[in-house]
């Protein structure tokens, strides 16, 4: 027990490296174990193994990344769409007094209409389209940065704007200096949202009726009663959220270098 | 002592001229810039809504002097610097600054430092410094925060200052314009014991260095004595106590003569509320009274 203490720094660093991975392993070992001595129906959920074979299957034939390549194309052409318009009428509605006047209000109205519950609509409108997947995506993504745009804008420090002005600062120099930084950790939390959510509506969207992307090939597998391929799908679908929260963090990081909390 | 400060109304001129209040001019060599703005201050009114702040105030301040203002809480004391500095419009009166007559935005020589350091937290420290300056002024900026000692801290964040440090940046950064009129508005308000002592030395050097006007709003009346050339006491929205310091500097704060004057200037911003009874009752026992009477109050 004594020599614990002297050695336990290295310890707890190899502890807090590995003591995370443990549970997934463990639980994957019990996954495999249990489909192997058939407790557990190939039909319900494939051993690992065989999903490790199917992704690899995919990858040699070329489908699983022109799937892939679909999929984030439409989530990312969905959220510079939804994403960059949240973000300009944020920053319009945030800056001038009469466009929050005139467009607010609505907005705020719109806003409590869950995306999804358009999609009877947005069949109708673009058919079974990419203009209905993108729509969606965009409508989705749209809300979460429009609305962290405004917010942040509209809560910079009074302070520091009387403080700029005072020191000469004004129009665009004080927009740039000023406002759009004090905005800015508002900003990228408006985008972690519009993230998230983005993936959300995209695999709806995808599942509802492609003949492409990720939602495609696993709505096909299970014709085929392809568990395994579906598992590869849903899989593919938590690394990809994982990947966008990731770079988001990442981004956030970059950006928010002064922040307190980042140093 | 109070019947003094009672009829002291009238200027008491001190006997160190107070146009030249340096009495300096011994090692650094002659500024260019040495004789800062001078601001005369006529009538001045404000109010907000049904509550009048400043009723009719008028105060002189001789260019290259060092005035402090010194008064309550809600005395008008920071109403009346944020409109010397352009921050806020005034009801009537009239106020000139030097040759012009308003106190507009957008006057580089006229600066102003907050109670708060206010520095832009995504910008580090010497881009704070540099604050509405072209790039040129980069050397300039260095400058101003090698005056106030930090010029090792250029690169790092706001966040990574202590208060006195950033207080110290907020200093260079309104040095760096070079002002003539420089306000602190209770700039050390925040700052604890020590630091308040270092930054009243450093604010009193660069005085003397660069020869601004310098208008101090306060509350802490030791803070006054030790800096300015003058003190003034604000009640109700208008000038109570018009005192001239004339202690030698360096000040000490040990010496009979600062304290006598200190003893007089609190005595006087402790009267004003205390009713009747503490007319010649030292200042502890007008803070007691004040205390109980305050306590009053806010039941």
């Amino acid at each position: 027990m004594p020599a614990t203490s002297t050695s336990s720094l290295p310890w707890r660093r190899f502890g807090s490296g590995i003591l995370p991975w443990l549970l997934p392993l463990l639980i994957l070992a019990a996954w495999e174990y249990s489909a192997r001595s058939g407790l557990l129906s190939t039909r319900v959920l494939p051993e690992p193994w065989a999903v490790a074979k199917a992704a690899w299957h995919l990858v040699q034939t070329g489908e699983l990344w022109a799937n892939l390549k679909v999929s984030a194309g439409r989530a990312f052409a969905g959220l510079a769409i939804g994403g960059g318009l949240g973000l300009l009428l944020g920053l319009l509605t945030g800056l001038f007094v009469p466009a929050q006047v005139a467009l607010d209000s609505t907005l705020q109205m719109l806003r409590n209409i869950p995306p999804l519950a358009m999609i009877p609509l947005v069949i109708l409108w673009f058919g079974i389209d990419e203009g209905a997947k993108l729509f969606l995506v965009a409508l989705g993504v749209f809300f979460p940065l429009y609305l962290n745009t405004f917010h942040g804008i509209r809560t910079v420090d009074r302070n520091l704007i009387e403080m700029a002005r005072s020191y000469g600062l004004s129009g665009w120099r004080l927009y740039r200096d000023v406002i759009l930084p004090g905005a800015l950790p508002s900003i990228l939390v408006g985008l972690r949202f519009s993230l998230g959510l983005m993936w959300v509506l995209l695999i709806v969207a995808e599942t509802i009726s492609s003949s492409s992307g990720i939602g495609y090939m696993t709505m096909n597998a299970r014709e085929f009663l392809q568990t395994d391929v579906v598992l590869v799908g849903i899989l593919l679908y938590a690394l990809l959220g994982k990947l966008a929260d990731v770079a988001a963090k990442g981004l956030e990081r970059l950006c928010l270098r002064w922040h307190p909390s980042y140093q | 002592m109070s019947a003094a400060a009672r009829t002291g109304l009238p200027r008491e001129t001190a006997p160190s001229g107070l146009g030249q209040p340096q009495p300096v001019a011994e090692t650094t060599a002659p500024t260019p810039q040495r004789g800062g703005l001078a601001v005369s201050i006529r009538g001045l009114e404000k109010h907000y809504g049904e509550r009048q702040v400043l009723r009719g105030l008028s105060l002189d301040i001789v260019r290259g002097s060092f005035v402090a203002i010194v008064g309550r809480s809600g005395c008008g004391k920071s109403t009346l610097l944020r409109i010397v500095a352009g921050l806020e419009q005034a009801d009537g009166g009239k106020l000139n600054i030097g040759a012009a007559r308003c106190a507009c935005e957008e006057r580089p020589d006229i600066r102003l430092m907050f109670q708060d350091a206010r520095l832009l937290p995504w910008k580090n420290v010497i881009d704070n410094v540099r604050l509405g300056l072209p790039r040129s002024a980069l050397p300039a900026a260095r400058d101003a925060l090698r005056e106030v000692g930090l010029e090792d801290r250029a690169k790092d964040w706001p966040a990574a200052l202590s208060g006195g440090q950033r207080q110290r940046v907020a200093l260079a950064r309104a040095l760096v314009h070079r002002p003539q009129l420089l306000l602190l508005d209770e700039p050390l308000g925040a700052l604890d014991a020590l630091t308040r002592i270092e930054m009243h030395a450093l604010i009193e050097r660069l005085w003397r260095e660069q020869g601004f006007t310098a208008l101090l709003v306060t509350h802490d009346v030791q803070e006054a004595v030790a800096l300015a050339d003058r003190v003034v006491v604000i009640e109700d929205g208008a000038i109570g106590l018009d005192q001239a310091v004339g202690v030698a500097r360096p000040r000490s704060r040990g010496s009979q003569e600062f304290a006598a004057l200190e003893d007089r200037v609190l005595t006087r911003v402790l009267q004003q509320h205390a009713d009747e009874p503490a007319a010649a009752g030292s200042p502890a026992e007008q803070i007691d009274a004040l205390r109980m009477t305050s306590v009053r109050w806010v039941i």
